[in-house]
């Protein structure tokens, strides 16, 4: 056993003052990290831009900052209870500390337990609320979605009530400011998560049943989005993009959405559209051209979405290139394969596909 | 034999270790010599030693496993491994981690420990004891079998169908994990049961329920625990290897429910947590107040709080499951117990801190881990509170926040409670002190090491890192604080290595222990250091809770008789007690060493090897050849039969 002189030195160690100063400097950095990282966290979902996610925001904030007001109060009173000075009683074997069984410490446990309680009633009640307000859609929706998660990327479809004015795009997903979004869920091959940290929770696609959330954007941003449910090779790289934007913008998208493709030099085999339909028709669509496979995203009007890839790559001439060219290397074991194209045709595809604006 | 021969008048002698007595008993119960006897022996020191030794072991490659895919997470967009890679190795260390290190490492602790504490000379059923540990050491080597074949699982500890089902996972991989599983299982139950007996009829003689160290309470709620959940587990990856090799559709579309694996998975999954913490927590209950001079604050609210988290355990695997898109009043119900199971953890909580203030803490290299492990033990239960609020759950579930919680509560609530546990208990089993100077920078580099890896992971969960991804691109603001973690991860596994370095210098140029290094209070100290192989040579008899310092704390009017005490000569024999009371009740007669638990785990581990690659005539022969073990080893002997008092 050691003496009371041990002590002393223990506490004067060199490792323990590093780390009581690492300590000030996590706690520090725990605090101040989110509020700082504000501006360049895309996915942080401590500041948050819908009612939705705000109301749950806030009963983060209140979560985090109970376990950080517990974290340091049990922090000081171990740190008391170990360094606060004691009469020593005389040692009742030599070379051994007395051993005593002093009153008083039940009333920690009753008073510990008794706060600790009222805390957690209190978060549940919360929790109950924010459930309430937060879990059912509050109204009729001005927009409703039907969202397919694929290995790797989203389908998104826009449901009308006269088939006309329903389409597919994929990976990029545009709302009017202030507006319900109702967002159906289905899931063809594995669980996938479908999650706008700045605008909503998570919520699962499942096989075999329809999922539904829903979206409100309390401004106009650009929000990412990103599976949450590991789902194989590259759930790293299945992210997304929600557009929000005033209402008249979004029905100007919209209305060109709905319109086809121009068509263009299709008959030749060697031309642009040619060669797209016969090399990547199979599993994309081009509406207005023969391209209509459903295994790969839509490209109806894929240069006006800023991103390819599920928001991998900016949608740039050289990414564009990149991707045609290989895309097992940038996004390994995604499904689309390498195909054996001449320089010639890698550009005339490209050519193409960037006319479908 | 006649009835009268079941019939003794028990004897008393004194406490002597160096008696012909001792002698007499070490030659019954020692282990024989060679390599037989090593792979026969079915001494619990001997058992509990190996599972402490095997399942750092495991630790040690699945922390490996987690250095090389730190190295991958360091920057953005790194390359060093490829997809595939990396999700094999993070399945790997979680399934290592969770399954192979941190439930047998408190099963070696609870086997070499539980005999000791309670006061009697081995498992009650000592070649069952053998078998699990077999089992359990050939089920770890069946899964990384299928790693070094190439068929490593890749789908994630917790191995969500349908990415997990033949469709998309086409090779032996998921199989492989699926067989390991149940096998480990059978270990993991078969253990469980062999702790309910051992705890609730083997105590010395006095040592009422009211009486068992707060081990023994961890112990026996797990292991009650573990009967009601393995089914679910073990059924859950049965049915998975039926979809897979056989076609069912328990899982698969159309008519399968990917949902019916989550909820098999996690009515064993979530229980399971509070299985791989409990016992180690009680140990810092049964250790921590020896340190601070003073009996445990709260014996009772601590061993009943022990149980009840156990019992509640039970109701919150929906937590889990938050996403899945249930109906609103389970979300609430599941949201309502998750956080209300904080309270029980509070209990220990606080009467760890009122242990540690009204006491006088001797800071030793054991006590730093103790208290450390208090810091990190809030930090995770925290961090557990907050997920278990179901909008927030929304938000923070498969984020690198719930991969924070996860580790402070595997490392803080079980690796910290162990490191804590091996510098207290080491001298003990070997007799000799682990060096304390080393000790200190063993605790200083693990703590800052791991607070320095992990603390950070919780605001890259807050600032939405998903977990299970490969890399992360730049603009995320997550690049920072991966470094960090990245970097602490190293420091923390550095540590560690200290602690192995310790132990190797220890056992070389250590300082002699003795009986009871830390004046502590309790059974096990009264045994020489490391015990013989027969535990006691008289069994003691227990008036209080604190046998060795009662004279001194001086509450009782009763007190204990360690000095005297049956000495059970006839044999290798020990005493079975009532289950509250401690009232002696029959003098059981204990199996000799044996072969069979070994070969009837290899015959089982063969049949399994047989399943993964369906030769049938191997899986049959190995059946037989495994039942006429059972039948070697179950054949009825009359020598074995109890006897009354």
């Amino acid at each position: 056993m050691m003496s009371s002189d041990d002590r002393r030195r223990v506490g004067a160690a060199s490792p323990g003052r590093v780390a009581g100063a690492v300590a000030c400097a996590m706690i520090a950095g725990a605090v101040l990290a989110p509020a700082a990282a504000r501006a360049e966290t895309p996915l942080d979902y401590w500041w948050t831009h819908g009612s939705r996610a705000q109301s749950i925001s806030h009963l983060l904030w209140f979560s985090t900052a109970v376990s950080i007001l517990v974290i340091v109060i049990v922090s000081a009173l171990l740190l008391g209870g170990i360094f606060r000075r004691r009469s020593l009683p005389a040692p009742d074997l030599p070379g051994q500390a007395a051993v005593a069984r002093p009153h008083g410490g039940a009333s920690w446990i009753t008073i510990g337990v008794g706060i600790t309680t009222v805390v957690l009633v209190f978060t549940t009640v919360w929790t109950f609320a924010t459930l309430a307000h937060t879990g059912p859609q509050p109204g009729p929706a001005a927009v409703r979605l039907q969202i397919t998660a694929h290995q790797w990327w989203w389908e998104v479809r826009y449901l009308s009530d006269k088939p006309s004015e329903e389409f597919t795009t994929a990976n990029e997903i545009h709302i009017p400011v202030g507006q319900i979004v109702e967002v159906k869920l289905r899931g063809p091959d594995v669980i996938h998560s479908f999650w706008v940290p700045k605008l909503a929770g998570k919520t699962d696609v499942i096989p075999g049943q329809e999922n539904q959330t829903w979206l409100q954007a309390d401004r106009e941003g650009v929000y990412r989005g990103q599976c949450g449910e590991y789902c194989g090779q590259q759930h790293a790289h299945m992210a997304f993009e929600v557009i929000a934007s005033p209402p008249d913008a979004y029905a100007q998208w919209r209305q060109q959405q709905l319109q086809p493709a121009h068509a263009t030099d299709a008959t030749e085999p060697q031309s642009g559209e040619g060669l797209f339909t016969t090399r990547c028709g199979i599993c994309h669509t081009v509406r207005g051209s023969r391209a209509g496979g459903i295994l790969g995203p839509d490209l109806t009007h894929v240069m006006s979405r800023r991103t390819i890839a599920a928001d991998t790559l900016p949608n740039t001439t050289g990414n564009l290139a990149a991707w045609i060219a290989d895309p097992q290397h940038i996004k390994p074991g995604n499904r689309m394969p390498r195909l054996a194209l001449s320089g010639e045709q890698l550009t005339l595809i490209r050519h193409y596909v960037e006319t479908l604006k | 034999m006649t009835a009268a021969e079941y019939d003794r008048v028990p004897r008393l002698a004194v406490r002597d270790y160096a008696s012909p007595l001792a002698e007499k008993l070490r030659h019954l119960w020692e282990t024989k010599p060679g390599v037989i006897g090593w792979l026969a022996s079915v001494d619990h020191k001997e058992i509990g030693l190996r599972y402490i030794v095997t399942a750092f072991i495991f630790l040690i490659v699945g922390g490996i496993e987690a250095l090389i895919f730190r190295i991958q997470l360091s920057q953005p967009n790194l390359t060093v491994l490829t997809p595939e890679q990396y999700n094999e190795l993070f399945t790997m260390h979680g399934a290592t981690m969770i399954l192979w290190y941190a439930f047998p490492i408190l099963t070696g602790f609870s086997v070499y420990l539980q005999p000791l504490v309670i006061g009697t000379r081995d498992m009650a059923m000592p070649r069952l004891n053998a078998f699990t540990y077999w089992l359990f050491v050939l089920s770890g080597i069946y899964l990384y079998v299928g790693f070094a074949l190439g068929a490593a699982p890749n789908a994630g500890w917790f191995n969500y169908v349908p990415y997990a089902s033949k469709a998309f996972n086409p090779g032996l991989n998921i199989d492989f994990y699926a067989l390991s599983n149940i096998l480990l299982g059978i270990s993991t139950t078969l253990g469980s049961l062999n702790f309910v007996v051992t705890i609730l009829h083997m105590r010395a003689p006095g040592m009422s329920i009211n009486r068992m160290p707060i081990l023994s309470w961890g112990t026996l709620t797990i292991s009650v625990g573990n009967l009601f959940a393995m089914p679910s587990v073990t059924l859950a990856f049965f049915l998975l290897y039926m979809d897979r090799q056989f076609g069912t559709h328990f899982y698969q579309q159309p008519t399968g429910q990917p949902l019916l694996w989550q909820h098999l998975f996690w009515m064993w999954g979530h229980p399971w947590v509070y299985v791989i913490v409990l016992p180690a927590i009680s140990l810092v209950s049964d250790a921590l107040p020896v340190l601070c001079r003073r009996p445990l604050v709260g014996y009772t609210a601590v061993a009943l709080a022990t149980v009840l988290t156990m019992v509640l355990g039970f109701g919150v695997w929906l937590h889990h499951m938050f996403a899945t898109g249930l109906p609103g009043l389970a979300l609430g119900f599941f949201s309502a117990v998750s956080i209300i199971i904080v309270i029980p953890s509070a209990v220990s909580a606080f009467a760890w801190l009122a242990t540690i203030w009204t006491g006088q803490p001797v800071l030793n290299t054991a006590f730093h881990f103790f208290a450390g492990f208090i810091v990190v033990f809030v930090i995770g239960g925290v961090s557990g509170f907050m997920t278990g609020s179901v909008p927030v759950d929304w938000q923070l579930t498969d984020t690198y926040f719930v991969v924070a919680h996860i580790h402070y509560v595997l490392i803080g609530w079980n690796l910290f409670a162990v490191m804590g546990a091996s510098y207290f208990w080491f001298p003990k089993v070997t007799g000799k002190l682990l060096d304390e100077r080393l000790g200190r920078w063993n605790f200083w580099l693990m703590f800052v090491g791991f607070n320095v890896g992990f603390f950070p992971m919780h605001i890259s969960g807050l600032l939405g890192m998903p977990r299970r991804i490969y890399t992360f691109p730049e603009g995320m603001g997550l690049d920072w604080l991966n470094l960090i973690t990245t970097i602490g991860s190293y420091v923390f596994a550095f540590g560690f290595l200290l602690f192995l370095i310790n132990i190797v210098l220890s056992l070389r140029h250590g300082v002699e222990a003795g009986p009871n290094p830390w004046d502590a209070a309790t059974l096990e100290w009264t045994t020489p250091s490391p015990p013989p192989p027969y535990n006691y040579v008289v069994l003691p008899t227990l008036a209080t809770r604190e046998p060795l310092w009662e004279t001194r704390l001086d509450e009782a009017p009763f007190h204990s008789d360690l000095g005297k005490g049956l000495p059970l000569d006839h044999g290798k024999e020990a005493l079975a007690t009532s289950t509250l009371d401690g009232q002696p009740e029959a003098i059981l007669r204990m199996p000799e060493d044996s072969l069979m638990p070994l070969l009837l785990a290899l015959a089982l581990t063969l049949m399994f090897a047989g399943l993964i690659v369906k030769l049938w005539w191997l899986v049959i022969a190995s059946l037989l050849i495994g039942l006429l073990f059972q039948l070697i080893w179950l054949w009825p002997r009359a020598q074995l039969a109890e006897r009354r008092l």
